[in-house]
């Protein structure tokens, strides 16, 4: 693999191409708005341990033993998973044909 | 000992929780060899001679550079995200992670988080870009459109920094471990784990590192879903009576139920999760695995497998450290005189498997344990070679231009100069507290190989000098803060007061590498600046196309 040469004007082209901006713009839109969900929730869950303990460790029903804590960080080890299932199964399918045709338009 | 692996994991695994109190006295802390455990070893030589002869046949597939350092980029997704869970499920998080659920029980979870975490977001902002962008190292990504040799050293010194610090902490993890779980003698460990990680890496290069890290996660999730299963047999499947019985005979009753206020504040805690959660985008032999598979689409099932088997896992872990709660603290045939547990909490894991399966499968998961620092410390070794060979040798010194069987042969010869060293510092440190290491390393890679990468593939104003001063702003901060530290200063070199006050560096070091790759970034007026920014179309256009793509024309 060859660096890039810089007086190569076809990358220009290629970013001029709509199919190219409607992947691009898709696709780092799905990937922010996931990032921001995880890194949000995370970082709840951070601060909550931080300066709400109380709410992780009180149980899910009158009598039970289970907590609320365990359902949350359970939950999100599922979350976690989930989200980058989401996101694969869309960059998997949908992205990567509209990247088969951004390379048909551009003749690669 | 018994603090050992819970201390690789509180900064390997990712603590949010200072853990002060069980650092102190680390792997410093004696260990008493326990007796000699025939069906272990045995069952670990079955483990050896399997992934020797898989190195045989990878030894004969092996030719090109790009089979050595990539595996000729045939990895599928789901077996390379099988061998990135590998990399996690570690001897630490296994043995410590259940160590700790066990002896605090919902803080276990809360390590697991951090750890986990990371996953996604190198799905979402990394994972296919560094497969469209890069070869075989991540320090290809950086240097694309930079100046090659500074950069190249950069992420060299990054890597090899990484690379140094987690394999002394494994090294001498290994001879404390083998003491325990075989009955064997400390220098034993450490010269078997050397030996045998040169001759994977050596002869088998990534394809054979690929299997051994494989095989050891199908074992290990094979031996800990067992373990887990057994257990919940117990309570007849009802989380609520597993809970319930832990409740009843733990000394701490309900309070394991909740978080044990172990977060000291919310600086180290946010400090620590950066360190876990962009650490592991910054570690030179995870990101090389990214290299194995033929493109972007495997990368990124590669991530999701990856994260499925973590997430599992660190379930598994949970379930294990209250199982040996109810089955293990209440069987006195697992204690000493004393009450407390024979080879320390750490073993509270493998005890579960006595109690559980018997004799032979206690052997089963000592022999796993162990056989997974082999597989890690493959990895290291690899990524740090790798580092020598194709970033410093064939990037700065043949300029790019070397040939590919020399560049194959220095790698080789580095492999095994990495071999001896590790050996040599695993029997040098095994009384020296080198439990800081791994977090320093995580800390590292966070402040330094992690924003020169994301800055590179997402900046366009990126130039050399930024990269190349932030960077090592990054580095060097990151290093400093940890020396002046809790865990150095106070714990390490003994003195009374740390002068920086919080156990990780990763917030302040982060936040200094990222200002200083933009400050001398934005200020380059220089005409190669400009070169490197016009670039950036191209760059950009590659990596989200992947037109270009190493190995995308095979697939």
């Amino acid at each position: 693999m060859n660096g890039p040469t810089h007086n190569d004007t076809q990358w220009r082209d290629i970013q001029r191409n709509a199919s190219f901006q409607e992947l691009v713009q898709k696709r780092s839109r799905f990937a922010m708005t996931l990032s921001i969900i995880m890194l949000g929730l995370y970082m709840a869950f951070i601060l909550l341990i931080a300066f709400t303990p109380g709410v992780l460790g009180a149980p899910i029903a009158q009598g039970m033993t289970t907590t609320w804590g365990i359902l949350i960080g359970l939950g999100l080890i599922v979350v976690a998973i989930v989200l980058t299932g989401l996101y694969v199964r869309r960059a998997n399918g949908e992205f990567d044909r509209l990247n088969a045709r951004v390379l048909k338009e551009i003749g690669q | 000992m018994n603090t050992v692996l819970l201390k690789l994991t509180l900064l390997a695994a990712g603590s949010l929780l200072t853990g002060a109190t069980a650092m102190a006295d680390a792997l410093t802390g004696p260990v008493t060899k326990q007796a000699l455990n025939v069906p272990a070893i045995i069952m670990f030589l079955i483990f050896v001679g399997i992934t020797l002869y898989i190195t045989w046949w990878a030894s004969k597939k092996s030719q090109s550079a790009s089979d050595y350092y990539a595996a000729g980029g045939n990895i599928t997704g789901f077996q390379n995200g099988l061998a990135i869970s590998g990399d996690f499920m570690s001897a630490a998080s296994f043995l410590g992670i259940s160590a700790l659920v066990f002896t605090s029980g919902y803080d276990g979870l809360i390590y697991s988080m951090g750890f986990l975490v990371g996953w996604p977001m190198i799905m979402f902002l990394i994972a296919e870009r560094l497969r469209n962008l890069g070869r075989y190292t991540f320090a290809d990504v950086a240097s694309f459109r930079l100046s090659k040799r500074p950069v190249r050293i950069l992420s060299a010194f990054g890597s090899l920094a990484v690379v140094a610090l987690y394999l002394i902490a494994q090294m001498v993890g290994a001879g404390k471990l083998i003491q325990l779980l075989f009955g064997l003698n400390y220098h034993i460990a450490v010269v078997v784990v050397g030996v045998l990680m040169v001759c994977y890496v050596l002869f088998g290069g990534m394809l054979a590192t690929t299997w051994v890290q494989m095989i050891k996660a199908a074992i290990l999730l094979f031996g800990a879903s067992f373990m887990a299963l057994m257990v919940l047999m117990h309570v007849d499947f009802s989380i609520e009576g597993l809970f319930n019985e832990a409740v009843a005979v733990h000394a701490n009753g309900a309070s394991i139920m909740s978080p044990g206020g172990l977060v000291k504040d919310p600086i180290s805690a946010i400090s620590l999760g950066l360190a876990l959660m962009f650490g592991t985008a910054g570690l030179p032999h995870i990101l090389m695995r990214f290299f194995t598979v033929g493109n972007a689409k495997e990368a990124r099932k590669s991530v999701f497998v990856a994260t499925g088997f973590i997430g599992y896992f660190y379930i598994l872990t949970f379930i294990i450290g209250f199982g040996a709660i109810i089955l293990v603290s209440t069987n006195p045939a697992f204690q000493d005189s004393t009450g407390a547990i024979i080879g320390g909490t750490n073993m509270v894991a493998v005890h579960l498997a006595n109690a559980v399966g018997g004799s032979i499968f206690l052997g089963f998961i000592s022999a796993v344990a162990f056989a997974t620092i082999l597989a890690v410390v493959a990895g290291l070794a690899l990524a740090g070679a790798s580092a020598i060979s194709h970033d410093l040798y064939a990037g700065v010194i043949m300029n790019d231009n070397a040939d590919e069987k020399k560049e194959v042969r220095i790698s080789k010869i580095s492999v095994l100069v990495l071999g001896i060293v590790a050996i040599v510092l695993g029997i040098a440190f095994e009384s020296q507290n080198v439990a800081f290491m791994v977090g320093l390393a995580f800390s590292i890679a966070a402040s330094c190989n992690f924003p020169v990468l994301l800055l590179s593939m997402y900046w366009r104003r990126l130039t050399t000098r930024g990269a190349v001063i932030g960077g090592g702003l990054g580095l060097l901060t990151a290093i400093v803060l940890m020396i002046l530290g809790p865990t150095i200063w106070v714990q390490v070199l003994g003195h009374d007061t740390p002068i920086y006050p919080y156990d990780y560096p990763a917030l302040f070091s982060m936040a200094v590498a990222f200002i200083g790759i933009w400050l001398f970034s934005v200020t380059d007026k220089s005409a190669s600046a400009e070169r490197e920014r016009d670039l950036f179309d191209a760059q950009f256009v590659r990596s989200q196309t992947g037109i270009g793509a190493s190995g995308s024309v095979a697939h």
